[in-house]
Formats: structure tokens, C-alpha cells, sequence
């Protein structure tokens, strides 16, 4: 198993204040990895910087290549899929513009499998993207990922704000993505995490303070709970 | 009766000058929100472009005319295009310094102008064909009127196309909500900034072009002139070179023409301030929700 994405000394400043304080971590190349922490650590600080949307120092390798300072689009293209923590979809447009949109190489999109996976996005594929529910915004925001062939998919909180059986549904696909495309997957829930992550970061202060499989973080309740602020197992 | 209709038409003449002024404008504020002060300045080279290829093809007539505004058009492209690269682009961070390169091209371009041909206007001749009236219910009506309005609505429905039904229209759709998501989806928004601002630039010089015709002159100071109007249309009328704007403008060309007639000559400016303060007190703008 080799490392897809190598975070070295990442340090972030926004308005003059220190977000990230030199973050390290790896993401193998295959599976999920689970980026944990309390509300307000840099999680999602972490994956902008990934993506180039914040400026950053530091060192951000992608499948060996650096990728430290491109413009979001050039990392983007080098294979990297994004569900941000808001969804980022476009609600004065349709279903079907929204996902228009994300297809890098238009007419090599795979919409086959974006609707297998969410029939429901054929179905309203000319309604407005802003009246949909929020599960049906975040299937929007999944399915832009798997229109294109990436070597990873970052998900920033997908579960977040959904009703408990749709957070299911979207376990669910985040699962089948796993299978295809490794996953940084950004998440408070844990009981998500556990069904879906093998390996664990977990951020505090702007600082990296585990690493590790999932199984031993959340098999540690005591410790779980002083770094995620919620208790692991059973 | 011929009073509202030369009235009506021409305040929809000037409201379609408006338009294709504010359209370019409109479309740069709402994708890379950035102010254009100095699409004035555009306007003018454009105007001055048209106003020198028009004298020298006058024996051509219209077709001649048609020329000169297709060339007012690729020299604003070209000032825009030239613009965005090498001034705008390395300050998209850095919003007063969009300000004060954008309002310093404002003073410069027409102070070149001034330069070049002086501080007075230049008489613009129509050619035969553009020049006389038009007979509409018993109005005598100055056929530019409909030439700024067939002008108009022609860039209306190729903007409508260009948004509507052309991929660079979609992501500039999208920017103009979330810029950054567009980024993330893979997009290079520098092209489509570049995009918008030359597209901006061109329908400047088009309203330059269009201006000599309405005016019968060309000075430096037109495009400034101009600029104010169609601030207050994307003020009124929004974010996009749709619906809203249209409205906008063709409000505002009838409120300041019906008000220089039947109040008093001059008071048509100063009724656009009560169209602005009934837009201040409803935020929720002329047309609330405008779609392509």
C-alpha cells in the first residue's frame, strides 16, 4: 500500500490568524481514510488547502507529483473529486447543468454509473437544483465525483444535517465509491466512520495528534472521547 | 398621441443604449465582481474606433455604418481583452487595487482620446438610411431609435443563446454564484473571466458605435457619460444581462424621457434618483429572481 496524497508541514493562515500549524498525514492508495476531529480544528481548512483553495506552505504531494501552490483547477484535473462541506451545488441551476458542469472531458462522463447509483437525479434531472431536499443536494454533489475518472474523492461532511435514514443512503454509495476510488472522507459521525474508514486522522488545534487504524481509536473510548468529543465503542 | 409615441420610442432607444452598455458591465460585476469603472473608458474607444471607420466607408452606406460598429466592437475586444490579462488579472485578490487601475483607465483612455482628437465633439454623420424618421401613429420618429432597439434585441437573444445554451454560458452561470466551486469542479475561471471581460469590452464598443449614431457626435467624455446610466440599470436591474437589465433599462430610458418632456428638461437625470431610492427601499430589486 503506498501513499496517494503526502501532507507534509502544512501551515495555513487565514486573516492573519494560524489555522493549521504544519499538519502531516498520508492517504494510501486505496480504501477510506477518515479525517476526524472536534468542530472548528481545520478539517475542513485541511482539504481546501489540499484542493488549493486556501494558500498554504508546506508540501502537498498527489499520486508523487507536487501540487503544492497550483490553482484548484489544475489539481482538480489531476484526478481529485470534491463534495464540500456546503455540497457547492448550484441552485439556480438544473440537475442535469449541475452535473453538465463537472464532466472534465465532455462526452466522457460516466453517467451510467452516477445513475445506477442515484435514479432519482435522472428522474429530476430539469428541476432547479435550490428546491431539491438537502439528501438530494448532497446525492447532487456526490454524483459530480463520480462522473470522472479520479484517483481520489474527498468528501467534506456528507452526512451532515441529513435525516438518519438518508445519511444511511449515502453511506451506502460512499461504500460502493470506496470500492472503485480511494476516499478522504471529513466526518463527525462516527458511526459512519466506523462502517467506512480503515485508517484514522484526527486534528486538534490545527495539529495532526493520531494516526492510526479506526479500529483502535474507536476501540479506545476514553480516548475517542477526549479527541472527537463523542464515545467509541461498542 | 404622437407626443407618447416619439416619447416612448425614444426612451426605448436610449433604455436599448442603456442596455448595451450595462450588459457588458453587468456580466464582468456579476461573474468576477469586479466594479468596471473603466468600462466608460471602453465604450469610448469603441465610439472613436466607429466614428473613424464610419467616415472613411460613408459612400458605403448602411453596410458601411455596419462595419464601423463590428469595428467599434473588436476594438473594445481588444482594449478588454488586453485589459483583463495584463491589469485585472494579477489584482483579482485585491479589490482596491481592481479600483484604482480600473478608475485610473477611466481618466486615462479618455484623456488619450483628448489627446489625440481634441476636447470637442466630433460630428458623426448617418448614412442615408439611418438619417431621416420613421412615420408611427402619427409620430415622427428617428428611424436610430429602432436601430439602438433592433441593436438591443439582437444582443439580448445572443446573450440569452451564449448563457443559455453554450458551455462557457454555464460556467459563467455557475461563477456567478460560487466562483470557487467552479475551480473545484476542474474549471480554469481565469478563461472565462478573460471571456466575459472581452465579451463585456465588445458590447462596450457596440453602445460607443451606437452612441455616435443617437448623439450625431463622439467626445471623450461620452463613455463616462454613459457609464453612470447603466450603473444605475445593473444597480436596478441585477447581476445578469437577462430579464432584470432589460427591464431596467427600458424603465429608465422612459422615466428620464416622460420627465424631461412634462416636468422640465433635465429633471429626466434626477428622476432616476427616486428609481434608485425605490430600489433602496425594496432590496429585493425590480425583478426579484431573474432567469436565462
Amino acid at each position: 500500500m503506498t501513499a496517494l496524497l503526502e501532507v507534509a508541514d502544512v501551515r495555513v493562515r487565514i486573516a492573519g490568524s494560524a489555522i493549521l500549524h504544519g499538519i502531516g498525514f498520508e492517504v494510501p492508495d486505496t480504501g477510506v481514510t477518515a479525517l476526524l476531529g472536534r468542530n472548528g480544528v481545520g478539517k475542513t481548512t485541511t482539504v481546501r488547502a489540499v484542493l488549493g483553495l486556501v494558500p498554504c506552505t508546506g508540501r502537498i504531494t498527489l499520486a508523487g507529483r507536487d501540487v503544492t501552490g497550483w490553482p484548484t483547477h489544475r489539481i482538480v484535473r489531476e484526478g481529485v473529486g470534491y463534495a464540500p462541506e456546503d455540497r457547492g451545488v448550484f441552485t439556480g441551476l438544473t440537475v442535469a447543468e449541475n452535473l453538465a458542469l463537472a464532466e472534465r472531458i465532455p462526452g466522457d462522463a460516466d453517467y451510467d454509473t452516477v445513475f445506477a447509483l442515484f435514479p432519482e437525479l435522472r428522474a429530476r434531472s430539469a428541476q432547479r437544483a435550490g428546491t431539491l431536499s438537502g439528501g438530494q443536494q448532497q446525492m447532487v454533489a456526490v454524483a459530480r465525483t463520480l462522473l470522472n475518472r479520479n484517483r481520489l474523492v474527498i468528501a467534506d461532511e456528507p452526512t451532515k444535517g441529513l435525516a438518519p435514514k438518508v445519511v444511511g443512503e449515502v453511506t451506502d454509495v460512499l461504500a460502493r465509491i470506496a470500492e472503485r476510488v480511494p476516499l478522504l472522507l471529513v466526518e463527525q459521525n462516527l458511526a459512519v466512520v466506523r462502517r467506512l474508514a480503515r485508517h484514522a486522522v484526527v486534528l486538534s488545534a490545527g495539529r495532526v495528534v493520531h494516526t492510526g487504524p479506526v479500529a483502535e481509536l474507536v476501540a479506545d473510548q476514553d480516548r475517542t472521547r477526549a479527541l472527537l468529543g463523542v464515545g467509541g465503542a461498542p | 398621441m404622437s407626443t407618447v409615441v416619439l416619447l416612448a420610442l425614444t426612451g426605448l432607444g436610449v433604455g436599448a443604449l442603456y442596455y448595451l452598455v450595462a450588459a457588458g458591465l453587468s456580466l464582468i460585476f456579476g461573474l468576477m465582481d469586479v466594479v468596471n469603472f473603466a468600462h466608460g473608458a471602453l465604450l469610448t474607444g469603441g465610439a472613436y474606433a466607429a466614428w473613424w471607420l464610419a467616415g472613411r466607408l460613408a459612400r458605403w452606406g448602411v453596410g458601411g455604418f455596419v462595419l464601423a460598429v463590428l469595428f467599434g466592437a473588436a476594438v473594445g475586444l481588444v482594449l478588454a481583452t488586453v485589459v483583463e490579462t495584463m491589469l485585472i488579472r494579477p489584482l483579482y485578490q485585491r479589490r482596491q487595487g481592481q479600483l484604482l487601475v480600473t478608475v485610473g483607465l477611466s481618466l486615462a483612455l479618455p484623456a488619450l482620446a483628448t489627446g489625440i482628437w481634441g476636447a470637442d465633439p466630433r460630428t458623426s454623420t448617418p448614412p442615408a438610411g439611418l438619417g431621416g424618421t420613421v412615420r408611427v401613429l402619427g409620430a415622427a420618429v428617428p428611424a436610430d431609435r429602432f436601430v439602438l432597439i433592433g441593436a438591443a434585441g439582437v444582443v439580448v437573444l445572443a446573450l440569452w443563446l451564449f448563457l443559455a445554451r453554450t458551455r462557457y454560458g454555464l460556467i459563467v452561470r455557475a461563477g456567478v454564484e460560487d466562483r470557487a466551486m467552479v475551480g473545484a469542479l476542474g474549471i480554469d475561471v481565469r478563461r472565462a473571466f478573460t471571456l466575459v471581460f472581452a465579451l463585456g469590452g465588445a458590447l462596450a464598443g457596440v453602445g460607443g458605435a451606437l452612441a455616435n449614431l443617437y448623439y450625431g457626435e463622439v467626445d471623450p467624455g461620452q463613455g463616462t457619460s454613459l457609464l453612470i446610466f447603466a450603473f444605475v440599470v445593473v444597480v436596478v436591474g441585477g447581476m445578469r444581462p437577462t430579464t432584470g437589465v432589460v427591464l431596467a433599462a427600458a424603465v429608465i430610458g422612459l422615466v428620464q424621457q416622460f420627465a424631461d418632456y412634462y416636468l422640465a428638461s433635465g429633471l429626466g437625470d434626477l428622476s432616476l434618483v427616486v428609481v434608485l431610492a425605490a430600489v433602496l427601499l425594496r432590496p429585493d430589486r425590480l425583478v426579484t429572481r431573474t432567469t436565462v
